[in-house]
């Protein structure tokens, strides 16, 4: 799992989901944001960037830190 | 650690601002500039007026001052001659730095005072509802407004070119890598530097102007700013209805409170000759 | 003592500010008060000092405030026009406790009025001329040595209380001249705020001693801590609680309030045993000075009380000093403002009020006129 969502913070703007190039990202039955297609993010960090409430964030996978 | 992690005012979230609101993206931006820049965090002073986008200095970790609406640049001027040591920031919105702050914004550019304004630009009065500001566009709906603006809005950028801001640059919520990296350079700039950083305001401009949600608004964003670099290509009738991005302007100058110190040293010279 | 000089009342009131630590103006050109901006512009640049004429006189105020919070002592000088302008930032300070001076030269008003004269006009607004509930403190010299000494007492009490205060000059004081000796700078006392003793940590920027008045930490040493006009906790972050509303409403009046005799400035001559006592205050206590000694010299028994603190009101003071008086005469060059205060504190029917309106002072035989018109004379 590449993001960190605070669930608490996301207000169900749906920028995440509109801007994630991959279709990665989806707003749930309460309306806050989850990886639908965790597999295919890419971890460009557009989701991260345009987030108005620091709900999501990129962080890198135990292999990459351990490298 | 993230700019986020480091910089943000924990016990002072989550913030006040609607779901889709563009000031959360542009407070991520600025702290993204001073973590990048790696600035003291002892010696940054964050200042803003009133509005939606005033409350953001509440949510950042530094000395933070949150003014009357308008006058967030006098306090700021205050502060960075009183101690031209620390790094000042000003975080205002459209109305609270042209329409009452106006005077204080034409003052600070002319002075080239070293202090990074960062503008708000939601082309409304949020915080009070949904009224025209100085930046609503012509024919846009607005509390005040019901039928229509009559009035035309300023070109932020050319007005603080004209009075004398030696950096001046324009950004979006949309393009947040250039916004971050224009505040940067305005922080570098050693004078007064004006970022003009276009945002959405979902719930006050942009339902009653049929501009979609938060995620349309800033597709708009993307759809009708140009770069600067492309701009300078483009034909007159192609830049119809768009709007630049990017560094618009950047000059030197002598700046005030070095000009101020300059003038100190030379008084107290002068009185040891007396 | 130092050598004798020829001075104005305005450059007393700013030599008095320099010798109290001030080291920061920002101010804008008003008649009768631009000696004082003229000066500072002279003097703090050789002190290392800063000087700023600012775009107007609300971008003065806020300058002013922002110099304080780096923990500067800082000034500014206004007259009528202005001193309605400054109106909401001087509420700004008091709501966030930012020590600061303003210096107020009336002239006669309202709006442009008349320039060059004076009056006494501003003494309410001194008290109430920002909306809301708040403390202030107001003082009024009546001689250019005067001026000097309630420069350094205003510039004393705003950093003791963490407030503005307001120092009421008319145009007479400001512009008249007079031989003064002035006390040298390790003559004075001098009061700085209180600076915290908790670590950044701990800090909470609001949080009072028991004096009711918050240690402050300047910008720029680590005390991360927000200021807002907004009504605040301890921590300074905004907050719409009743109860902490409350406090803090009601804490702004009690920290200056409940110290009333430490900040009571006054005079006081001939009240034992006086029928007659004037409260007069500022630039028109000459006058009433004058008129005393006529009148004891027609065998009047009349005494005075000269307020230099004018807010807040020395109401227990006035009370005890005038209880065996058979009349209060409050002479004032304005149409009655602080006579109010005395017949709330005193009763009504004792007191005399004297006004004059019109751009001069009082000639003594008005207020002599009134003094034995009371029975002041056997």
């Amino acid at each position: 799992m590449a993001l960190k969502i605070n669930q608490k913070f996301c207000k169900g703007c749906g920028i995440c989901v509109a801007f994630c190039p991959k279709q990665v990202l989806e707003l749930d039955e309460l309306g806050k944001v989850y990886e639908k297609a965790p597999e295919a993010c890419i971890m460009c960090g557009q989701c991260e960037l345009r987030c108005p409430d620091f709900a999501i964030e990129v962080i890198k996978p135990v292999k990459e830190a351990a490298k | 650690m993230s700019a986020i992690d480091k910089y943000i005012r924990q016990s002072a979230l989550p913030h006040i601002w609607c779901p889709g609101c563009g000031n959360g993206i542009l407070l991520a931006a600025i702290l993204r500039a001073i973590d990048k820049l790696q600035l003291d965090q002892k010696k940054t002073v964050i200042v803003s007026g009133i509005g939606c986008s005033s409350r953001a200095s509440g949510y950042m970790n530094f000395n933070t001052l949150h003014t009357a609406h308008g006058r967030a640049l006098p306090f700021a001027t205050g502060i960075k001659l009183a101690n031209p040591e620390l790094n000042v920031l000003v975080l205002t919105g459209d109305g609270d730095s042209t329409a009452i702050g106006g005077n204080h914004f034409i003052h600070s550019c002319r002075r080239n005072i070293d202090i990074t304004t960062i503008i708000f630009n939601n082309c409304i009065y949020g915080m009070t509802g949904g009224q025209s500001s100085p930046l609503s566009p012509t024919g846009a709906i607005a509390t005040t407004a019901p039928y229509g603006h009559i009035e035309r809005p300023f070109d932020i950028a050319a007005l603080a070119i004209a009075a004398g801001a030696t950096y001046v640059a324009r950004g979006t919520a949309f393009h947040t890598v250039q916004l971050t990296d224009s505040v940067a350079k305005g922080i570098q700039n050693k004078g007064f530097s004006v970022i003009d950083a276009i945002t959405q305001c979902p719930i006050s401009f942009g339902r009653k102007n049929k501009m979609g949600g938060p995620a349309q608004m800033m597709q708009w964003q993307k759809d009708h700013a140009v770069f600067i670099q492309a701009a300078a290509k483009m034909k007159p009738e192609d830049l119809a209805g768009k709007f630049v991005i990017g560094e618009l302007h950047k000059s030197e100058s002598p700046e005030y409170t070095a000009e101020y110190d300059k003038m100190i040293a030379r008084v107290q010279g002068k009185g040891d000759q007396a | 003592m130092s050598k004798a000089r020829l001075m104005q009342g305005n450059q007393a009131c700013a030599e008095g500010m320099i010798a109290a630590g001030v080291r920061f103006f920002a101010g804008y050109p008003i008649t009768p008060s631009t000696e004082i901006a003229e000066i500072m512009a002279d003097e703090l640049p050789k002190l290392g000092g800063k000087f700023i004429q600012m775009e107007d006189e609300i971008g003065g105020m806020g300058a002013v405030i922002g110099a304080s919070l780096t923990g500067v002592k800082s000034l500014t000088a206004t007259s009528g026009p202005g001193f309605s302008l400054k109106q909401e930032l001087i509420g700004y300070a008091c709501m966030a406790e930012v020590p600061c001076v303003v210096v107020d030269v009336q002239r006669v008003g309202p709006s442009t009025g008349l320039a060059t004269s004076p009056a006494q006009g501003d003494v309410m607004q001194a008290r109430w001329g920002t909306h809301g509930d708040h403390g202030i403190i107001a003082l009024s010299p009546g001689s250019v040595r005067e001026a000097f000494d309630v420069a350094v007492a205003a510039v004393n009490f705003s950093e003791r209380f963490r407030t503005p205060v307001i120092v009421l000059l008319d145009e007479v004081i400001g512009h008249m001249r007079e031989r003064v000796e002035l006390p040298e700078p390790s003559e004075l006392k001098i009061v700085n705020r209180k600076t915290p003793t908790d670590p950044p940590e701990t800090f909470q920027a609001y949080r009072p001693d028991a004096d009711e008045v918050p240690p402050m930490a300047p910008f720029g040493e680590g005390y991360y801590h927000h200021v807002t006009g907004l009504m605040h906790g301890y921590s300074g972050l905004p907050t719409a609680s009743a109860a902490v509303t409350n406090e803090l409403a009601r804490r702004l009046e009690s920290k200056i309030n409940r110290a009333q005799d430490e900040i009571t400035l006054y005079t006081e001559d001939g009240i034992e045993g006086a029928d007659v006592v004037l409260v007069s205050y500022g630039g028109s206590s000459r006058a009433a000075s004058a008129a005393v000694k006529m009148a004891r010299e027609q065998g009047a028994k009349v005494g005075m009380i000269k307020l230099i603190t004018i807010w807040p009101f020395p109401a227990e003071m006035v009370m005890a000093k005038t209880r065996k008086a058979k009349t209060i005469i409050v002479p004032e060059l304005n149409t009655g403002q602080l006579v109010g205060e005395v017949e709330r504190y005193v009763g009504r029917d004792r007191v005399v009020s004297v006004t004059r309106v019109d751009g001069e002072l009082f000639k003594p035989e008005e207020i002599l006129e009134a003094i034995l018109a009371a029975g002041g004379a056997k």
